[in-house]
């Protein structure tokens, strides 16, 4: 972990003021941030472990717990709104069991809502690992989340 | 590429480009804005290169991938020139169809082309398409024309001629002058001159200044900012280039969304190739003037687009705002003096020093000079960006560009201005868009998205939604924002489960008024203007939810009901699997019905019923 870090921060000549990059660039590589990397970026940046909270817990991006093998996110932008998106998050925390914002027990989800992604004309917009699904309904979300059950279903059996 | 040092070097350059390319070669332009991507543009844009190189067609036709061409609503849109054939919804796999028929043959493939909604008629020409007709596309007409990866494309229409313009013969107070003679006002949402800020800015004194561009685009149903910035990134330079030149700066920063990584990408693309060419850097274009631009990716806070967050943000804090009876144009980022403007107003720059300010001003309203790039979203047939003249009616922008309410629903309100904006209903359709009109009805300019509903939107609804956004992207910092938005939420949540009572709506009347006197910020100042302004025009629909504990439009789940019409419904079953409850029974061919107990009003069936039978009430 310790060459990870080192390698983001020279990345930009070691400046504080590169903090909220530096720390995406951590989330990325970490998919999410552990206290072990933060003690790192405190030490190697030479900024005080409290700040780096303070940004780290400010900033709607980070996460201090690990997050899901599936990332879903739903966009909560007007225009999705408008396009009926509440009946969708009520849907997916139905069934996943989980609240927006929430991961599961097991790590395969994460679920969270996104401001806007600026792509209204698609909208229900929704992302599930980079990967965007447009015009979403309650039906095609069923699909879609009974297509990421049967994946997470295949790689645990794949595990064991 | 060797580095420019002069103005006619640059111009060389310019007309090198232009005499090596063949205006009359065939040009297949696919767009690759983020929205046409998300359709699976990509698999597309491959599969014609393939198919050219399996034809040996490259020294016949180019192929371009372009920015975001505006009608996102058609996409995955080709257009094909010099015939400008626009092609749209086309499918990922038809590339070999189009070079096939269209390139080698000239022939029109029928189902791709645009049918307009009103005649039926179908459209061949791009500018034809009564949504681009009805436009004035000043700062989007390059979009379809460069690839904004390719730096050459934007030289060869003229680019840097501005900034070159300015260097070689205007002094700085001039260049302030025409930007103030144009009276470019902000696109941000503030709408204050962008000359004046200049001005003091380079009056105000520090040894270094610094130019931003304000990219944290969050304004939810908004996305202009970002098909500029990832569509023509040098034009957006090349506004910044020259306002530093003219406040006396020589650094910048690009402070873009995260959520927006292709316009990060290409921003940064653009940044190394100007570099390279000498247009960032030391002695631009064989002058004193110095200036280098560094990009800057917020992490999701939707305060950071005031600009006192935005500088902390920057500075590598938590974006906080702070209280301005120090001017960021004397004390902004790192306390230096600062000028803050968004994407779209840096992208008016080099228009306006290019053609002048006298023609920019024959542009527009009185007050309110120019085009305004407006996000049409929401229950709209036509989404998409759509730029029009300052004073454009509602009506033309809906109905003329926007082609109407889709599903033959009616037009209930639109909204502007984000969140921090208001709703304005239909008696108000034939207002003139400008700044100063906007305010007048209540709402304000913002960023320019402009949200559509129809009467399935409930008012009450929408502005429940804005105030838990705002609740949730308030920092905290000010009491009357964190606390009282929160409580004027709880008051809406209660009116939305039928539990409001007498005297709520007047109780949210003064807490709006006080909350947006003692804010700190704007994000706090404009937070009521949601709630204020549905209460303005929908006054009854709040009282509807609170005396008769009804939702008029059908949307809050606690005071409706689901329930299948006996003539309507022809047994087909479709709703019985989708219900999560199991709240749905009956055979075949038989009349279904819903158990009103076990309903948890998810709106399953409603969704899925082909026939209209199920009804809310």
């Amino acid at each position: 972990m310790e060459k990870t870090i080192r390698t983001i921060i020279d990345r930009y000549d070691g400046d504080k003021g590169f903090l909220v990059p530096v720390l995406q660039d951590v989330q990325k590589e970490l998919n999410y941030l552990p206290r072990e990397a933060l003690d790192l970026v405190s030490s190697y940046l030479d900024v005080s472990l409290s700040r780096i909270f303070e940004v780290a817990t400010f900033y709607k991006a980070f996460s201090l717990t690990p997050r899901g093998r599936f990332q879903i996110n739903l966009c909560k932008g007007t225009a999705c709104h408008v396009r009926g998106v509440p009946l969708i998050i009520d849907h997916i925390e139905r069934e996943l069991h989980i609240k927006e914002g929430e991961t599961s027990e097991d790590l395969e989800y994460t679920f969270e809502t996104v401001n806007c992604l600026g792509a209204c004309a698609l909208g229900p917009v929704m992302v599930v690992n980079e990967e965007y699904h447009g015009q979403m309904t309650i039906a095609k979300t069923s699909r879609l989340l009974k297509k990421l059950s049967k994946e997470s279903q295949k790689s645990k059996e794949g595990k064991s | 590429m060797e580095k420019i040092t002069s103005p006619d070097q640059l111009k060389a350059l310019q007309d090198s480009i232009v005499a090596k390319r063949d205006p009359d070669k065939t040009c297949i332009t696919i767009c690759a804005g983020t929205g046409c991507l998300a359709y699976g543009t990509q698999q597309l844009i491959d599969s014609f290169r393939e198919e050219i190189g399996k034809r040996d067609l490259e020294d016949v036709v180019d192929l371009r991938t372009s920015g975001c061409h505006g009608f996102c609503e058609r996409g995955p849109i080709v257009v094909i020139n010099p015939r400008k054939i626009f092609y749209q919804k086309v499918g990922l796999d038809d590339a070999a169809e189009i070079l096939e028929k269209t390139v080698c043959e000239g022939e029109i493939i029928d189902r791709l082309l645009y049918v307009e909604p009103l005649t039926g008629e179908k459209v061949t020409c791009e500018d034809e398409v009564s949504f681009y007709k009805k436009q004035m596309r000043l700062l989007l007409a390059q979009n379809p024309e460069i690839d904004p990866k390719n730096m050459e494309d934007y030289m060869a229409n003229g680019g840097y001629r501005a900034l070159a313009k300015a260097l070689s013969t205007m002094a700085p107070e001039a260049v302030i002058q025409e930007i103030i003679d144009a009276n470019l006002r902000g696109r941000g949402g503030g709408g204050f001159p962008a000359g004046w800020k200049w001005d003091a800015t380079r009056k105000a004194e520090g040894d270094i200044k610094y130019v931003i561009c304000n990219a944290d685009e969050g304004d939810p149903g908004a996305y202009m900012d970002r098909s500029l910035l990832e569509g023509n990134p040098h034009a957006i330079l090349e506004g910044m280039l020259i306002g530093a030149y003219a406040i006396g700066s020589t650094q910048g920063y690009i402070y873009v969304r995260n959520e927006y990584p292709l316009a990060v990408t290409n921003a940064a693309l653009a940044i190394n190739n100007a570099r390279e060419l000498g247009l960032l850097g030391d002695n631009i274009l064989g002058t004193d003037f110095c200036f280098d631009i560094k990009i800057i990716r917020g992490g999701g806070a939707f305060v950071c687009g005031e600009s006192s967050a935005l500088f902390a943000s920057i500075e590598g804090r938590s974006g906080e705002p702070r209280a301005k009876y120090v001017h960021a144009t004397d004390r902004g980022l790192y306390d230096k003096p600062t000028t803050l403007n968004n994407v779209e107003t840096w992208a008016n720059v080099p228009l306006i020093i290019d053609r002048g300010s006298a023609w920019y001003q024959s542009i527009g309203t009185e007050g309110s000079k120019g085009t305004k790039i407006f996000a049409l979203v929401g229950k709209i047939n036509n989404t998409g960006l759509v730029e029009v003249p300052m004073g454009t009616t509602l009506r033309e922008i809906i109905y003329e560009i926007g082609g109407g309410i889709p599903n033959k629903r009616e037009f209930k309100a639109v909204q502007t201005g984000g969140p921090s904006g208001g709703c304005i209903p239909k008696e108000h359709l034939d207002s003139p868009v400008d700044f100063d009109e906007l305010t007048k009805l209540g709402s304000m300019m913002g960023s320019g998205g402009m949200i559509v509903m129809d009467d399935r939107n409930c008012m009450v609804d929408v502005a429940r939604y804005f105030l838990s956004f705002l609740e949730e992207e308030s920092c905290g910092k000010c009491t009357p924002c964190r606390e009282g938005v929160h409580r004027m939420r709880l008051i809406l949540d209660r009116i939305t489960e039928g539990r409001g009572h007498e005297g709520d709506i007047e109780t949210l009347e003064w807490m709006g008024e006080a909350i947006a006197d003692g804010s700190l910020c704007a994000l706090g100042g404009s937070a009521p203007s949601p709630v204020l302004s549905t209460i303005r025009y929908f006054r009854e629909e709040y009282e509807a939810h609170i005396k008769d504990k009804r939702c008029p439009a059908g949307v809050c789940k606690a005071l409706i009901t689901y329930t299948i019409d006996a003539d309507a419904c022809t047994g087909c079953r479709l709703c019985v699997k989708p219900c999560p409850v199991q709240a749905i029974s009956g055979e075949k061919k038989k009349l279904h019905v819903i158990d009103q107990e076990k309903c948890i009003q998810c709106g399953a069936c409603f969704e899925v019923c082909n026939d209209d039978a199920v009804r809310v009430s």
